[in-house]
Protein backbone atom coordinates (compact mmCIF):
# COMPACT_ATOMS: atom_id res chain seq x y z
CA UNK A 1 0.00 0.00 0.00
CA UNK A 2 2.84 2.34 0.78
CA UNK A 3 3.90 2.44 -2.85
CA UNK A 4 0.42 3.20 -4.09
CA UNK A 5 0.11 6.19 -1.81
CA UNK A 6 2.57 8.22 -3.82
CA UNK A 7 0.64 7.63 -7.03
CA UNK A 8 -2.52 9.22 -5.66
CA UNK A 9 -2.25 12.90 -6.46
CA UNK A 10 -5.83 14.01 -5.91
CA UNK A 11 -6.99 11.80 -3.05
CA UNK A 12 -10.60 12.83 -3.14
CA UNK A 13 -11.06 12.13 -6.84
CA UNK A 14 -9.41 8.75 -6.52
CA UNK A 15 -11.54 7.66 -3.59
CA UNK A 16 -14.11 5.57 -5.43
CA UNK A 17 -11.60 3.77 -7.70
CA UNK A 18 -9.34 3.11 -4.68
CA UNK A 19 -12.23 1.72 -2.64
CA UNK A 20 -13.17 -0.55 -5.54
CA UNK A 21 -9.61 -1.74 -5.88
CA UNK A 22 -9.42 -2.52 -2.18
CA UNK A 23 -12.71 -4.35 -2.39
CA UNK A 24 -11.34 -6.62 -5.11
CA UNK A 25 -8.51 -7.59 -2.75
CA UNK A 26 -10.58 -7.91 0.43
CA UNK A 27 -13.93 -9.47 1.19
CA UNK A 28 -15.31 -6.11 2.35
CA UNK A 29 -14.26 -2.60 3.29
CA UNK A 30 -13.44 -3.34 6.92
CA UNK A 31 -12.41 -0.65 9.35
CA UNK A 32 -8.76 -1.59 8.79
CA UNK A 33 -9.11 -1.30 5.01
CA UNK A 34 -10.89 2.05 5.32
CA UNK A 35 -8.18 3.34 7.67
CA UNK A 36 -5.56 2.41 5.09
CA UNK A 37 -7.53 4.13 2.34
CA UNK A 38 -7.90 7.22 4.53
CA UNK A 39 -4.15 7.31 4.94
CA UNK A 40 -3.50 6.78 1.24
CA UNK A 41 -5.88 9.49 0.14
CA UNK A 42 -5.23 11.91 2.98
CA UNK A 43 -8.91 12.02 3.88
CA UNK A 44 -10.41 11.66 7.35
CA UNK A 45 -11.65 8.15 8.13
CA UNK A 46 -15.21 9.39 8.63
CA UNK A 47 -15.24 10.75 5.08
CA UNK A 48 -14.11 7.41 3.69
CA UNK A 49 -16.74 5.64 5.79
CA UNK A 50 -19.40 8.14 4.70
CA UNK A 51 -18.68 7.54 1.04
CA UNK A 52 -18.39 3.76 1.34
CA UNK A 53 -21.70 3.41 3.17
CA UNK A 54 -23.48 5.56 0.59
CA UNK A 55 -23.04 3.05 -2.22
CA UNK A 56 -24.70 -0.36 -2.46
CA UNK A 57 -21.71 -1.99 -4.11
CA UNK A 58 -19.20 -0.96 -1.43
CA UNK A 59 -20.02 -3.30 1.46
CA UNK A 60 -18.50 -2.40 4.83
CA UNK A 61 -19.40 -5.67 6.49
CA UNK A 62 -18.33 -9.12 5.44
CA UNK A 63 -20.04 -10.62 2.41
CA UNK A 64 -19.83 -14.12 1.01
CA UNK A 65 -17.30 -15.04 -1.64
CA UNK A 66 -20.12 -14.81 -4.18
CA UNK A 67 -22.73 -12.10 -3.76
CA UNK A 68 -26.21 -12.91 -5.04
CA UNK A 69 -28.27 -9.81 -5.81
CA UNK A 70 -31.89 -10.41 -6.72
CA UNK A 71 -33.82 -7.52 -8.23
CA UNK A 72 -37.07 -6.71 -6.42
CA UNK A 73 -38.16 -3.61 -8.35
CA UNK A 74 -41.53 -3.46 -10.12
CA UNK A 75 -40.78 -5.21 -13.46
CA UNK A 76 -39.12 -8.17 -11.71
CA UNK A 77 -41.74 -8.18 -8.95
CA UNK A 78 -44.45 -8.53 -11.62
CA UNK A 79 -42.66 -11.61 -12.97
CA UNK A 80 -42.63 -13.31 -9.59
CA UNK A 81 -39.22 -12.39 -8.23
CA UNK A 82 -40.65 -13.65 -4.94
CA UNK A 83 -40.47 -17.22 -6.24
CA UNK A 84 -36.80 -16.72 -7.06
CA UNK A 85 -36.15 -15.28 -3.61
CA UNK A 86 -37.94 -18.18 -1.91
CA UNK A 87 -36.05 -20.67 -4.01
CA UNK A 88 -32.66 -19.18 -3.05
CA UNK A 89 -33.71 -19.13 0.59
CA UNK A 90 -34.65 -22.79 0.38
CA UNK A 91 -31.51 -23.75 -1.49
CA UNK A 92 -29.04 -21.93 0.75
CA UNK A 93 -30.94 -21.79 4.01
CA UNK A 94 -30.37 -18.05 4.42
CA UNK A 95 -32.60 -15.00 4.16
CA UNK A 96 -31.75 -11.72 2.39
CA UNK A 97 -29.00 -9.91 4.25
CA UNK A 98 -27.32 -13.12 5.40
CA UNK A 99 -24.33 -15.19 4.29
CA UNK A 100 -23.93 -18.97 4.27
CA UNK A 101 -21.93 -20.46 7.13
CA UNK A 102 -19.16 -21.59 4.76
CA UNK A 103 -18.86 -18.03 3.46
CA UNK A 104 -19.50 -19.11 -0.10
CA UNK A 105 -22.60 -17.02 -0.75
CA UNK A 106 -24.27 -13.93 0.57
CA UNK A 107 -27.72 -12.89 -0.52
CA UNK A 108 -29.21 -9.44 -1.00
CA UNK A 109 -32.29 -7.87 -2.51
CA UNK A 110 -31.43 -4.92 -4.72
CA UNK A 111 -33.12 -2.23 -6.76
CA UNK A 112 -33.53 -2.32 -10.55
CA UNK A 113 -30.49 -3.82 -12.27
CA UNK A 114 -31.63 -2.88 -15.78
CA UNK A 115 -32.64 -6.34 -16.94
CA UNK A 116 -36.39 -5.73 -16.96
CA UNK A 117 -36.82 -7.38 -20.37
CA UNK A 118 -35.43 -10.58 -18.84
CA UNK A 119 -37.38 -10.38 -15.58
CA UNK A 120 -37.07 -11.88 -13.06
CA UNK A 121 -33.35 -11.29 -12.94
CA UNK A 122 -30.44 -11.45 -10.54
CA UNK A 123 -26.72 -10.91 -10.53
CA UNK A 124 -24.11 -13.14 -8.95
CA UNK A 125 -21.00 -11.00 -8.66
CA UNK A 126 -20.84 -9.36 -12.11
CA UNK A 127 -22.72 -12.08 -13.94
CA UNK A 128 -26.34 -11.41 -14.92
CA UNK A 129 -28.97 -14.15 -14.92
CA UNK A 130 -32.34 -13.39 -16.53
CA UNK A 131 -35.64 -15.13 -17.20
CA UNK A 132 -35.18 -17.04 -13.96
CA UNK A 133 -37.37 -19.86 -12.78
CA UNK A 134 -37.19 -21.49 -9.34
CA UNK A 135 -36.01 -24.67 -11.09
CA UNK A 136 -32.97 -22.96 -12.58
CA UNK A 137 -31.79 -21.56 -9.26
CA UNK A 138 -30.32 -24.79 -7.90
CA UNK A 139 -28.47 -25.42 -11.13
CA UNK A 140 -27.03 -21.89 -11.23
CA UNK A 141 -25.94 -22.02 -7.58
CA UNK A 142 -24.24 -25.37 -8.12
CA UNK A 143 -22.02 -23.83 -10.80
CA UNK A 144 -20.30 -21.71 -8.11
CA UNK B 1 -46.85 3.04 -37.32
CA UNK B 2 -43.72 0.93 -37.49
CA UNK B 3 -40.51 1.51 -35.60
CA UNK B 4 -38.26 4.28 -36.85
CA UNK B 5 -34.68 3.34 -36.14
CA UNK B 6 -32.24 6.25 -36.12
CA UNK B 7 -30.52 6.05 -32.74
CA UNK B 8 -30.61 2.26 -33.02
CA UNK B 9 -29.79 2.16 -36.73
CA UNK B 10 -26.30 0.78 -36.14
CA UNK B 11 -27.20 -1.61 -33.34
CA UNK B 12 -26.50 -5.12 -34.52
CA UNK B 13 -25.21 -3.85 -37.87
CA UNK B 14 -21.50 -4.01 -37.03
CA UNK B 15 -19.10 -5.67 -34.60
CA UNK B 16 -18.88 -3.65 -31.37
CA UNK B 17 -15.29 -4.86 -30.88
CA UNK B 18 -14.10 -3.82 -34.32
CA UNK B 19 -13.91 -0.17 -35.33
CA UNK B 20 -13.26 -1.02 -39.00
CA UNK B 21 -16.76 -2.48 -39.27
CA UNK B 22 -18.20 0.77 -37.90
CA UNK B 23 -16.12 2.84 -40.31
CA UNK B 24 -17.33 0.65 -43.19
CA UNK B 25 -20.87 1.81 -42.38
CA UNK B 26 -19.88 5.46 -42.65
CA UNK B 27 -18.87 5.76 -39.02
CA UNK B 28 -17.00 8.92 -37.98
CA UNK B 29 -17.91 10.69 -41.24
CA UNK B 30 -20.02 13.07 -39.16
CA UNK B 31 -17.11 13.67 -36.80
CA UNK B 32 -14.73 14.40 -39.70
CA UNK B 33 -17.32 16.77 -41.19
CA UNK B 34 -17.74 18.56 -37.86
CA UNK B 35 -13.99 18.75 -37.27
CA UNK B 36 -12.88 19.84 -40.74
CA UNK B 37 -15.80 21.77 -42.16
CA UNK B 38 -17.63 23.29 -39.20
CA UNK B 39 -16.71 25.80 -36.52
CA UNK B 40 -17.67 24.77 -32.97
CA UNK B 41 -20.33 27.49 -32.96
CA UNK B 42 -21.82 26.01 -36.12
CA UNK B 43 -22.05 22.56 -34.51
CA UNK B 44 -23.79 24.04 -31.48
CA UNK B 45 -26.11 25.97 -33.78
CA UNK B 46 -27.02 22.91 -35.81
CA UNK B 47 -27.87 20.89 -32.71
CA UNK B 48 -29.81 23.83 -31.29
CA UNK B 49 -31.84 24.25 -34.48
CA UNK B 50 -32.53 20.52 -34.65
CA UNK B 51 -34.54 20.79 -31.44
CA UNK B 52 -32.77 17.78 -29.89
CA UNK B 53 -33.72 17.56 -26.21
CA UNK B 54 -32.18 15.62 -23.33
CA UNK B 55 -33.22 11.99 -23.49
CA UNK B 56 -32.50 11.15 -19.86
CA UNK B 57 -35.90 12.49 -18.93
CA UNK B 58 -35.58 16.21 -18.36
CA UNK B 59 -36.03 17.14 -22.01
CA UNK B 60 -33.96 20.33 -21.96
CA UNK B 61 -32.80 21.69 -25.34
CA UNK B 62 -29.39 20.12 -25.90
CA UNK B 63 -27.92 22.81 -28.16
CA UNK B 64 -28.97 25.54 -25.76
CA UNK B 65 -27.15 23.76 -22.94
CA UNK B 66 -24.08 23.32 -25.13
CA UNK B 67 -24.12 27.02 -25.98
CA UNK B 68 -23.94 27.95 -22.29
CA UNK B 69 -20.85 25.77 -21.84
CA UNK B 70 -19.35 26.95 -25.13
CA UNK B 71 -19.66 30.59 -24.03
CA UNK B 72 -18.41 29.97 -20.50
CA UNK B 73 -14.84 31.09 -19.96
CA UNK B 74 -12.71 28.60 -18.10
CA UNK B 75 -9.33 26.90 -18.15
CA UNK B 76 -10.97 23.55 -18.55
CA UNK B 77 -14.33 22.15 -19.66
CA UNK B 78 -15.79 18.71 -19.17
CA UNK B 79 -18.19 16.49 -21.04
CA UNK B 80 -19.96 13.70 -19.20
CA UNK B 81 -21.98 10.94 -20.77
CA UNK B 82 -24.58 9.80 -18.26
CA UNK B 83 -24.69 6.01 -18.53
CA UNK B 84 -25.91 5.55 -14.95
CA UNK B 85 -29.14 4.06 -16.19
CA UNK B 86 -30.80 3.32 -12.85
CA UNK B 87 -34.40 4.23 -13.55
CA UNK B 88 -36.74 1.34 -12.88
CA UNK B 89 -37.76 -0.29 -16.14
CA UNK B 90 -35.05 1.34 -18.24
CA UNK B 91 -32.50 -0.73 -20.15
CA UNK B 92 -32.21 1.07 -23.49
CA UNK B 93 -28.75 2.52 -22.77
CA UNK B 94 -27.42 -0.92 -21.89
CA UNK B 95 -28.67 -2.13 -25.27
CA UNK B 96 -27.05 0.82 -27.06
CA UNK B 97 -23.72 0.60 -25.20
CA UNK B 98 -23.39 -3.11 -25.89
CA UNK B 99 -24.29 -2.86 -29.59
CA UNK B 100 -23.07 0.55 -30.72
CA UNK B 101 -20.23 1.85 -28.53
CA UNK B 102 -18.60 3.65 -31.45
CA UNK B 103 -21.78 5.59 -32.20
CA UNK B 104 -21.72 6.94 -28.66
CA UNK B 105 -18.03 7.81 -28.82
CA UNK B 106 -18.51 9.59 -32.14
CA UNK B 107 -21.31 11.61 -30.55
CA UNK B 108 -19.03 12.45 -27.64
CA UNK B 109 -16.18 13.44 -29.98
CA UNK B 110 -18.50 15.89 -31.74
CA UNK B 111 -19.92 17.22 -28.47
CA UNK B 112 -16.36 17.73 -27.23
CA UNK B 113 -15.51 19.84 -30.29
CA UNK B 114 -18.71 21.86 -29.90
CA UNK B 115 -18.27 22.84 -26.28
CA UNK B 116 -14.46 22.83 -26.22
CA UNK B 117 -14.07 20.07 -23.63
CA UNK B 118 -10.62 18.64 -23.01
CA UNK B 119 -11.75 15.81 -20.82
CA UNK B 120 -14.75 13.52 -20.87
CA UNK B 121 -16.22 10.81 -18.72
CA UNK B 122 -18.62 8.00 -19.36
CA UNK B 123 -20.30 7.44 -15.98
CA UNK B 124 -21.24 3.78 -16.13
CA UNK B 125 -23.48 2.24 -13.49
CA UNK B 126 -21.83 -0.54 -11.47
CA UNK B 127 -24.43 -3.05 -12.64
CA UNK B 128 -23.12 -2.55 -16.19
CA UNK B 129 -19.54 -3.40 -15.25
CA UNK B 130 -19.49 -6.03 -18.01
CA UNK B 131 -19.63 -3.18 -20.58
CA UNK B 132 -16.51 -1.49 -19.23
CA UNK B 133 -14.11 -3.49 -21.42
CA UNK B 134 -16.16 -2.93 -24.57
CA UNK B 135 -16.15 0.82 -23.98
CA UNK B 136 -12.47 1.06 -23.06
CA UNK B 137 -11.48 -1.02 -26.06
CA UNK B 138 -13.60 1.16 -28.34
CA UNK B 139 -12.02 4.33 -26.90
CA UNK B 140 -8.53 2.88 -27.50
CA UNK B 141 -9.35 2.14 -31.12
CA UNK B 142 -10.79 5.61 -31.72
CA UNK B 143 -7.69 7.13 -30.17
CA UNK B 144 -5.42 5.07 -32.41
CA UNK B 145 -7.35 6.29 -35.44
CA UNK B 146 -6.49 9.85 -34.37
CA UNK B 147 -10.06 10.99 -33.71
CA UNK B 148 -9.46 11.81 -30.07
CA UNK B 149 -6.70 14.39 -30.29
CA UNK B 150 -8.92 17.10 -28.80
CA UNK B 151 -10.19 15.22 -25.75
CA UNK B 152 -9.54 12.31 -23.39
CA UNK B 153 -12.40 9.97 -22.55
CA UNK B 154 -12.39 7.99 -19.29
CA UNK B 155 -14.87 5.37 -18.19
CA UNK B 156 -15.87 6.04 -14.56
CA UNK B 157 -17.78 3.30 -12.86
CA UNK B 158 -20.42 4.05 -10.26
CA UNK B 159 -20.89 1.94 -7.16
CA UNK B 160 -24.62 1.36 -6.96
CA UNK B 161 -26.70 4.47 -6.35
CA UNK B 162 -29.78 5.47 -8.36
CA UNK B 163 -29.42 9.12 -7.40
CA UNK B 164 -26.09 9.32 -9.25
CA UNK B 165 -28.11 9.46 -12.46
CA UNK B 166 -29.12 12.94 -11.28
CA UNK B 167 -26.52 15.19 -12.87
CA UNK B 168 -25.27 17.06 -9.82
CA UNK B 169 -25.09 13.89 -7.71
CA UNK B 170 -23.24 12.24 -10.59
CA UNK B 171 -20.59 14.96 -10.52
CA UNK B 172 -20.20 14.63 -6.77
CA UNK B 173 -19.70 10.92 -7.27
CA UNK B 174 -16.90 11.49 -9.81
CA UNK B 175 -15.36 13.93 -7.34
CA UNK B 176 -15.17 11.08 -4.84
CA UNK B 177 -18.04 12.15 -2.63
CA UNK B 178 -21.36 10.70 -1.57
CA UNK B 179 -23.62 11.13 -4.57
CA UNK B 180 -25.87 13.85 -3.22
CA UNK B 181 -27.74 16.42 -5.28
CA UNK B 182 -26.36 19.94 -5.28
CA UNK B 183 -28.21 23.19 -4.77
CA UNK B 184 -28.85 24.91 -8.09
CA UNK B 185 -27.89 27.35 -9.45
CA UNK B 186 -25.08 27.29 -10.43
CA UNK B 187 -25.98 24.90 -13.20
CA UNK B 188 -23.37 22.50 -14.62
CA UNK B 189 -22.82 24.34 -17.94
CA UNK B 190 -21.38 27.25 -15.98
CA UNK B 191 -20.06 25.48 -12.88
CA UNK B 192 -20.09 21.71 -12.82
CA UNK B 193 -17.42 19.10 -12.27
CA UNK B 194 -14.69 20.57 -10.05
CA UNK B 195 -16.46 23.90 -10.56
CA UNK B 196 -15.66 23.92 -14.26
CA UNK B 197 -18.21 24.26 -17.09
CA UNK B 198 -19.61 20.79 -17.67
CA UNK B 199 -22.08 19.27 -20.08
CA UNK B 200 -23.86 16.12 -19.01
CA UNK B 201 -25.78 14.27 -21.69
CA UNK B 202 -27.61 10.97 -21.64
CA UNK B 203 -26.30 8.16 -23.85
CA UNK B 204 -29.27 8.42 -26.19
CA UNK B 205 -28.93 12.21 -26.57
CA UNK B 206 -25.32 11.86 -27.70
CA UNK B 207 -26.27 9.02 -30.06
CA UNK B 208 -28.47 11.47 -32.00
CA UNK B 209 -25.65 13.95 -32.60
CA UNK B 210 -23.80 12.20 -35.49
CA UNK B 211 -27.12 11.77 -37.32
CA UNK B 212 -27.95 15.46 -36.92
CA UNK B 213 -24.52 16.51 -38.21
CA UNK B 214 -24.81 14.09 -41.16
CA UNK B 215 -28.37 14.91 -42.21
CA UNK B 216 -28.90 18.43 -40.91
CA UNK B 217 -31.13 20.12 -38.37
CA UNK B 218 -34.06 20.41 -40.79
CA UNK B 219 -34.13 16.66 -41.38
CA UNK B 220 -34.21 16.02 -37.65
CA UNK B 221 -36.76 18.66 -36.73
CA UNK B 222 -39.12 17.39 -39.44
CA UNK B 223 -39.73 14.38 -37.18
CA UNK B 224 -41.80 14.48 -34.02
CA UNK B 225 -44.07 17.06 -32.43
CA UNK B 226 -43.85 20.80 -31.81
CA UNK B 227 -41.57 20.56 -28.79
CA UNK B 228 -40.25 16.99 -29.10
CA UNK B 229 -38.19 16.38 -32.20
CA UNK B 230 -36.75 13.18 -33.58
CA UNK B 231 -37.35 9.76 -32.17
CA UNK B 232 -37.36 8.18 -28.71
CA UNK B 233 -35.99 4.84 -27.61
CA UNK B 234 -38.32 3.01 -25.22
CA UNK B 235 -37.67 0.16 -22.82
CA UNK B 236 -40.85 -1.90 -22.54
CA UNK B 237 -41.36 -4.47 -19.79
CA UNK B 238 -44.02 -5.90 -17.51
CA UNK B 239 -47.12 -7.66 -18.82
CA UNK B 240 -46.26 -7.72 -22.52
CA UNK B 241 -45.51 -10.58 -24.90
CA UNK B 242 -42.38 -8.98 -26.37
CA UNK B 243 -40.48 -6.94 -23.80
CA UNK B 244 -37.53 -5.07 -25.25
CA UNK B 245 -36.14 -1.88 -26.76
CA UNK B 246 -38.18 -0.02 -29.38
CA UNK B 247 -37.54 3.24 -31.19
CA UNK B 248 -40.50 5.32 -32.33
CA UNK B 249 -40.99 8.79 -33.76
CA UNK B 250 -41.89 11.30 -31.04
CA UNK B 251 -45.64 11.69 -30.78
CA UNK B 252 -46.43 8.04 -31.53
CA UNK B 253 -49.21 6.73 -29.35
CA UNK B 254 -48.78 4.61 -26.26
CA UNK B 255 -51.01 2.02 -27.93
CA UNK B 256 -48.67 1.63 -30.91
CA UNK B 257 -45.83 0.92 -28.53
CA UNK B 258 -47.36 -1.40 -25.96
CA UNK B 259 -50.09 -3.12 -28.02
CA UNK B 260 -48.91 -3.12 -31.65
CA UNK B 261 -45.19 -3.61 -30.99
CA UNK B 262 -44.85 -5.20 -27.56
CA UNK B 263 -48.02 -7.26 -27.78
CA UNK B 264 -49.81 -6.30 -24.58
CA UNK B 265 -53.44 -7.18 -24.00
CA UNK B 266 -55.78 -7.07 -21.04
CA UNK B 267 -54.14 -3.82 -19.92
CA UNK B 268 -55.09 -2.17 -16.65
CA UNK B 269 -52.49 0.57 -16.55
CA UNK B 270 -49.15 1.67 -17.94
CA UNK B 271 -46.38 3.50 -16.11
CA UNK B 272 -44.27 5.80 -18.24
CA UNK B 273 -40.92 7.06 -17.01
CA UNK B 274 -39.95 4.62 -14.29
CA UNK B 275 -40.33 4.85 -10.52
CA UNK B 276 -41.36 8.51 -10.62
CA UNK B 277 -43.31 8.13 -13.85
CA UNK B 278 -46.96 8.78 -14.56
CA UNK B 279 -49.46 5.96 -14.35
CA UNK B 280 -52.14 5.98 -17.03
CA UNK B 281 -55.23 3.76 -17.18
CA UNK B 282 -55.99 1.67 -20.27
CA UNK B 283 -58.61 4.23 -21.36
CA UNK B 284 -55.79 6.66 -22.16
CA UNK B 285 -53.80 4.38 -24.48
CA UNK B 286 -54.23 6.81 -27.37
CA UNK B 287 -52.05 9.35 -25.57
CA UNK B 288 -49.14 10.46 -27.76
CA UNK B 289 -45.69 9.98 -26.25
CA UNK B 290 -43.70 13.20 -26.21
CA UNK B 291 -42.21 15.71 -23.77
CA UNK B 292 -45.49 17.63 -23.99
CA UNK B 293 -47.31 14.65 -22.50
CA UNK B 294 -45.46 11.73 -20.87
CA UNK B 295 -42.01 10.41 -21.59
CA UNK B 296 -39.28 10.60 -18.95
CA UNK B 297 -36.47 8.18 -19.69
CA UNK B 298 -38.73 6.13 -21.94
CA UNK B 299 -39.32 3.34 -19.44
CA UNK B 300 -42.72 1.80 -20.10
CA UNK B 301 -44.03 -0.84 -17.71
CA UNK B 302 -47.36 -2.48 -18.52
CA UNK B 303 -49.74 -3.86 -15.86
CA UNK B 304 -52.54 -6.29 -16.70
CA UNK B 305 -55.96 -6.31 -15.08
CA UNK B 306 -54.81 -8.79 -12.44
CA UNK B 307 -52.37 -6.31 -10.91
CA UNK B 308 -52.81 -4.40 -7.68
CA UNK B 309 -52.04 -0.71 -8.19
CA UNK B 310 -51.35 -0.10 -4.50
CA UNK B 311 -48.74 -2.86 -4.56
CA UNK B 312 -47.04 -1.32 -7.58
CA UNK B 313 -46.99 2.22 -6.24
CA UNK B 314 -45.86 0.89 -2.87
CA UNK B 315 -42.98 -0.97 -4.47
CA UNK B 316 -41.97 2.24 -6.28
CA UNK B 317 -42.06 4.18 -3.04
CA UNK B 318 -39.90 1.59 -1.33
CA UNK B 319 -37.38 2.02 -4.15
CA UNK B 320 -37.43 5.82 -3.86
CA UNK B 321 -37.11 5.89 -0.09
CA UNK B 322 -34.06 3.64 -0.33
CA UNK B 323 -32.51 5.61 -3.15
CA UNK B 324 -33.20 9.10 -1.80
CA UNK B 325 -29.77 10.57 -1.08
CA UNK B 326 -31.05 12.00 2.20
CA UNK B 327 -29.72 15.50 1.77
CA UNK B 328 -33.05 17.35 1.76
CA UNK B 329 -35.77 16.74 4.30
CA UNK B 330 -38.91 16.70 2.10
CA UNK B 331 -37.55 13.85 0.01
CA UNK B 332 -35.78 11.88 2.75
CA UNK B 333 -38.69 12.01 5.21
CA UNK B 334 -41.48 12.25 2.65
CA UNK B 335 -40.57 9.05 0.81
CA UNK B 336 -40.13 7.32 4.17
CA UNK B 337 -43.55 8.35 5.46
CA UNK B 338 -45.20 7.44 2.16
CA UNK B 339 -43.53 4.06 2.23
CA UNK B 340 -44.87 3.53 5.73
CA UNK B 341 -48.41 4.40 4.57
CA UNK B 342 -48.15 2.09 1.55
CA UNK B 343 -46.74 -0.64 3.75
CA UNK B 344 -49.87 -0.44 5.90
CA UNK B 345 -52.18 -0.28 2.89
CA UNK B 346 -50.54 -3.37 1.41
CA UNK B 347 -51.04 -5.22 4.70
CA UNK B 348 -54.70 -4.06 4.83
CA UNK B 349 -53.93 -1.87 7.80
CA UNK B 350 -54.94 1.42 6.23
CA UNK B 351 -56.38 4.27 8.24
CA UNK B 352 -58.96 6.97 7.67
CA UNK B 353 -57.02 9.98 6.46
CA UNK B 354 -54.31 8.07 4.59
CA UNK B 355 -55.41 9.49 1.24
CA UNK B 356 -55.35 13.04 2.60
CA UNK B 357 -51.96 12.46 4.14
CA UNK B 358 -50.57 11.18 0.82
CA UNK B 359 -51.98 14.14 -1.07
CA UNK B 360 -50.72 16.70 1.42
CA UNK B 361 -47.27 15.20 1.53
CA UNK B 362 -47.15 14.95 -2.26
CA UNK B 363 -47.66 18.70 -2.60
CA UNK B 364 -44.91 19.53 -0.13
CA UNK B 365 -42.44 17.13 -1.67
CA UNK B 366 -43.12 18.45 -5.18
CA UNK B 367 -42.39 22.08 -4.27
CA UNK B 368 -39.77 21.70 -1.55
CA UNK B 369 -37.47 18.87 -2.68
CA UNK B 370 -33.98 19.65 -3.91
CA UNK B 371 -33.91 17.53 -7.06
CA UNK B 372 -36.07 15.54 -9.42
CA UNK B 373 -36.22 12.47 -7.21
CA UNK B 374 -38.18 14.12 -4.42
CA UNK B 375 -40.03 16.50 -6.73
CA UNK B 376 -41.43 13.66 -8.80
CA UNK B 377 -41.57 10.91 -6.17
CA UNK B 378 -45.28 11.41 -5.63
CA UNK B 379 -46.26 11.52 -9.32
CA UNK B 380 -47.32 7.84 -9.40
CA UNK B 381 -49.10 8.30 -6.07
CA UNK B 382 -51.15 11.24 -7.35
CA UNK B 383 -51.82 9.54 -10.69
CA UNK B 384 -53.00 6.35 -9.05
CA UNK B 385 -55.19 8.38 -6.70
CA UNK B 386 -56.64 10.13 -9.73
CA UNK B 387 -57.36 7.07 -11.85
CA UNK B 388 -57.69 4.28 -9.28
CA UNK B 389 -59.00 6.10 -6.23
CA UNK B 390 -61.61 3.41 -5.62
CA UNK B 391 -58.88 0.91 -4.89
CA UNK B 392 -57.49 3.10 -2.14
CA UNK B 393 -60.95 3.75 -0.69
CA UNK B 394 -61.76 0.04 -0.78
CA UNK B 395 -58.49 -0.87 0.86
CA UNK B 396 -59.06 1.60 3.67
CA UNK B 397 -62.65 0.39 4.10
CA UNK B 398 -61.43 -3.20 4.27
CA UNK B 399 -58.82 -2.16 6.81
CA UNK B 400 -61.36 -0.42 9.01
CA UNK B 401 -63.74 -3.35 8.80
CA UNK B 402 -61.05 -5.86 9.64
CA UNK B 403 -59.79 -3.80 12.52
CA UNK B 404 -63.24 -3.52 14.10
CA UNK B 405 -64.02 -7.16 13.36
CA UNK B 406 -60.79 -8.65 14.58
CA UNK B 407 -59.87 -6.14 17.23
CA UNK B 408 -56.60 -6.99 18.87
CA UNK B 409 -56.23 -10.15 16.80
CA UNK B 410 -55.61 -7.98 13.73
CA UNK B 411 -51.89 -8.14 13.62
CA UNK B 412 -51.78 -11.89 14.15
CA UNK B 413 -54.37 -12.69 11.48
CA UNK B 414 -53.08 -10.43 8.73
CA UNK B 415 -50.94 -13.09 7.07
CA UNK B 416 -54.03 -15.16 6.40
CA UNK B 417 -55.84 -12.18 4.92
CA UNK B 418 -53.10 -11.33 2.46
Amino acid sequence: MGKEASSISNGRAELLPVLKRELSKNSCLSKEVMSDVAEQTGLPLNEVYGVATFYTYLPVSKTGKNVIRVCRSVPCDLKDAQAVISSIQKELGITPGEATADGKFSFELVNCIGACDQAPAMMINDQLYGNLTPERIAEILRSY
Amino acid sequence: MAEKRIVLSNCGAYEPQNMETYLARGGFESFVKARDKMKPEAIVDEVKKSGLTGRGGAGFNCGLKWELARNARAKKKYLICNADEGEVGTFKDKYILSKDPFGLIEGMCIAGLAIGAQEAYIYLRAEYHFLNDTLCYAITQVKEKGFLKHMDIHVFEGAGAYICGEESALMDSIEGKRGESRYKPPYPPTRGLWNMPTIINNVETLMNVPHIIANGAAWFSAMGTVRSKGTKVFSVSGDVKKPGVYELEMGSSLKELVVDLAGADDIKAVQIGGSTGSILPASLLDTPLSYETYLGSGAVVVFNTGRDIIDIVGNNMHFLSEESCGKCTPCREGTEVMMEIFGRLRRVEGAQGDINALEDLAKTMAVASLCGLGQAAAVPVLDSLKYFRDEYINRIDQSLFLRSYLGGEMSRSREGIR
